[in-house]
């Protein structure tokens, strides 16, 4: 403080009110930079972050430059390393999750929304919130002990007798697989799709379902052509979320995907993914261009889900900060 | 009543049911889940789960204290570490702040919220593990601290900007300075919600295993002090769920269910007797 021009007041009037003022701002300067430091601390986190994912990949960077991404061999021993097996499965089993889980997620939205008295609304909402809360790892052993078996036995079989024209149901059914590892995920981005749907409908003003109901529209006519097409942003960007949550689930998917690097065009294929290669063979991994070309896959992981997130929320943000401009609170 | 106008009523009765099939679909997922780990994994559950060390590969019986005490030092690191920072972080969003700096670290909390917990793994690896050259409780408390950060940061702000402006003019106006009137005016107003946010926050790591699973490890035995690798409850229900044992599938059940049970625990009694019904925002 010495440098301040107010530094000037002799030591011996240190007790003066003034300077006993200027000690509590000081204090107050203490408290700003001590919280100032805690947030930086964040931001420090985020860059070494960032940094650290970069540095450790040079190697594999180098080496294989972009047709890493575009690659389809993966073999440690001859140091030969391609990510597309992993992004291929990645990118499946969370499209057949979104599939599965966005009509699901935004239908229950809408009843919770739109239909549900405010106490059954808050507390089915509150039991979604739980299931969110449920760790991976829970997913991840009911796939194994439950879900897999009765894939083998039954939804696989079935699958291939009604739609086994496509391509994408055939083959033998192994019970592990992208389809299987979709459906889990599925069940684990519900929530999330719910959640966020809901809050975006419920922004919507109450005088536009007003409207298209005193025009005589029915209420799903009123919901469905008024209500959702209004909260359609925000909607667009708790599916980027769910997909960004998605891209990045580990466990539940390491469990049941069946961890063969295998680029398939039959969901009942064995595959697997970036974050499963990470659980799997990361602390295994020997030689460091084996562990440079892993955290490479984590790079790509990262940004994938970076840039997810940015839209989500942006499209979050429009819709909301839309929707609370016209009402009155 | 015009046919079209039946067609109509039809369609809104049929789409209206649906969706509410849809809301009953995803919340009986809850009741599924919990109720089938209780049927597979309580029959397993006994004393010695709680309190002895897993038996050797071909033996029955056995128990996960390791694994439950390894959980517990890893949430205290992470409260230990991530709890104050978050905290101060919160605080310095609500309370202090500039122009660029609050949006950078709002925006990067949010960023950071989203990484998949995989790469916090890595992070953490890169940071501790590889200059320690081994795996230990220390770097797997410090992945879980990393996601523990925005989250409690976010939820501090949040709940600090719900406290009335008009009682930090009082505050002011009894002659309080700034950081007396956080500590003993706005703090205490909000800190049912952030003791809320950081239960939560340390509910959602505790069920976490990709972060820990190249930070912690894993052991077999006890983990003296904090810089040897240790168990945990979920790194434990993944080895034994993917193992070839039948025992060990057994186990894993048991311990499911305790997991499952903790998390679950945390979340109704935080959300029913702190939060008030507010459904705090969880982005």
């Amino acid at each position: 403080m010495a440098n301040t021009p107010n530094a000037a007041a002799p030591a011996e009037l240190a007790w003066s009110p003034r300077a006993l003022l200027r000690r509590m701002r000081d204090a107050d300067e203490i408290a700003h930079l001590v919280t100032l430091i805690a947030a930086a601390t964040l931001l420090l986190i985020t860059v070494l972050l960032v940094y650290q994912l970069w540095i450790l990949s040079a190697e594999s960077r180098h080496r294989f430059g972009w047709s890493f991404l575009v690659t389809r061999t993966w073999d440690p021993v001859a140091g030969e390393f391609g990510a597309l097996p992993f992004v291929f499965g990645t990118l499946v089993t969370s499209a057949v999750a979104l599939a599965l889980a966005v009509p699901l997620g935004v239908g229950a939205a809408i009843f919770l929304a739109e239909l549900a008295p405010p106490k059954l609304s808050s507390s089915l909402t509150f039991v979604s919130d739980l299931l969110a809360a449920v760790p991976s790892v829970i997913y991840g052993l009911l796939g194994v002990f439950l879900l897999v078996p009765v894939m083998r036995t039954t939804i696989q079989p079935a699958l291939k007798k009604t739609l086994g024209f496509l391509p994408l149901f055939q083959g033998p059914a192994y019970g592990i697989g992208f389809l299987t590892a979709g459906i889990v995920l599925a069940v684990m981005i519900v929530p999330f799709v719910l959640s966020v749907s809901r809050e975006v409908l419920l922004a919507v003003p109450r005088d536009q379902r007003e409207a298209a109901l005193a025009l005589g529209a029915t209420k799903w006519e009123s919901t469905w052509k008024v209500v959702v097409p209004a909260a359609r942003i925000g909607i667009f960007g708790s599916v980027f979320l769910a997909l960004a949550r998605a891209l990045g689930e580990t466990m539940a998917v390491t469990m049941v995907i069946g961890n063969n690097p295998k680029i398939a065009a039959s969901l009942f294929s064995p595959g697997y993914s970036i974050a499963a290669v990470l659980a799997n063979e990361f602390s295994e991994a020997t030689g460091n261009l084996y562990l440079s070309a892993l955290i490479e896959l984590g790079l790509v992981l990262f940004l994938l889900t970076f840039v997810l997130n940015g839209l989500a929320r942006l499209l979050i943000l429009v819709t909301t900060a839309r929707g609370s401009g016209v009402l009155p609170s | 009543m015009s046919a079209r106008m039946i067609w109509r009523k039809a369609v809104n009765v049929t789409m209206l049911s649906l969706t509410g099939l849809c809301a009953l679909i995803t919340v009986s997922a809850l009741f599924f889940i919990l109720g089938y780990l209780l049927w597979n994994g309580g029959k397993d559950l006994s004393w010695s789960f709680f309190t002895r060390l897993p038996a050797p590969v071909g033996e029955l019986g056995g128990g996960m204290a390791n694994a439950i005490l390894g959980t517990l030092k890893l949430l205290l690191l992470a409260a230990l570490f991530g709890v104050p920072i978050g905290l101060l972080g919160g605080v310095y969003l609500a309370e202090f702040g500039g122009r660029i700096m609050p949006f950078l670290v709002r925006y990067t909390a949010d960023l950071l919220n989203g990484v998949p917990s995989i790469v916090i793994g890595i992070f953490a690896y890169a940071m501790v593990v590889m200059r320690m050259h081994h795996f230990s409780t220390l770097a797997g408390g410090v992945a879980l601290a990393i996601m523990v950060i925005p989250t409690v940061l976010r939820n501090t702000e949040s709940f600090l900007r719900d406290v009335p402006s008009a009682w930090r003019e009082g505050s002011f106006a009894l002659g309080a300075n700034k950081w007396r009137m956080i500590a003993t005016v706005v703090l205490p107003a909000a800190a049912r919600g952030i003791l809320t946010g950081v239960l939560l926050a340390l509910a959602r790591v505790a069920g976490e295993t990709a972060p820990l699973l190249f930070t912690a490890f894993g052991n077999r035995y006890w983990s003296p002090g904090w810089m040897q690798p240790t168990s945990s409850l979920p790194v434990v229900i993944y080895t034994y769920a993917t193992g070839p044992y039948e025992d060990w599938h057994r186990q894993a059940w048991a311990a499911g269910l305790v997991l499952l049970g903790l998390v679950l625990a945390i979340n109704i009694l935080v959300r029913a007797f702190l939060s008030r019904g507010t459904a705090h925002e969880r982005l």
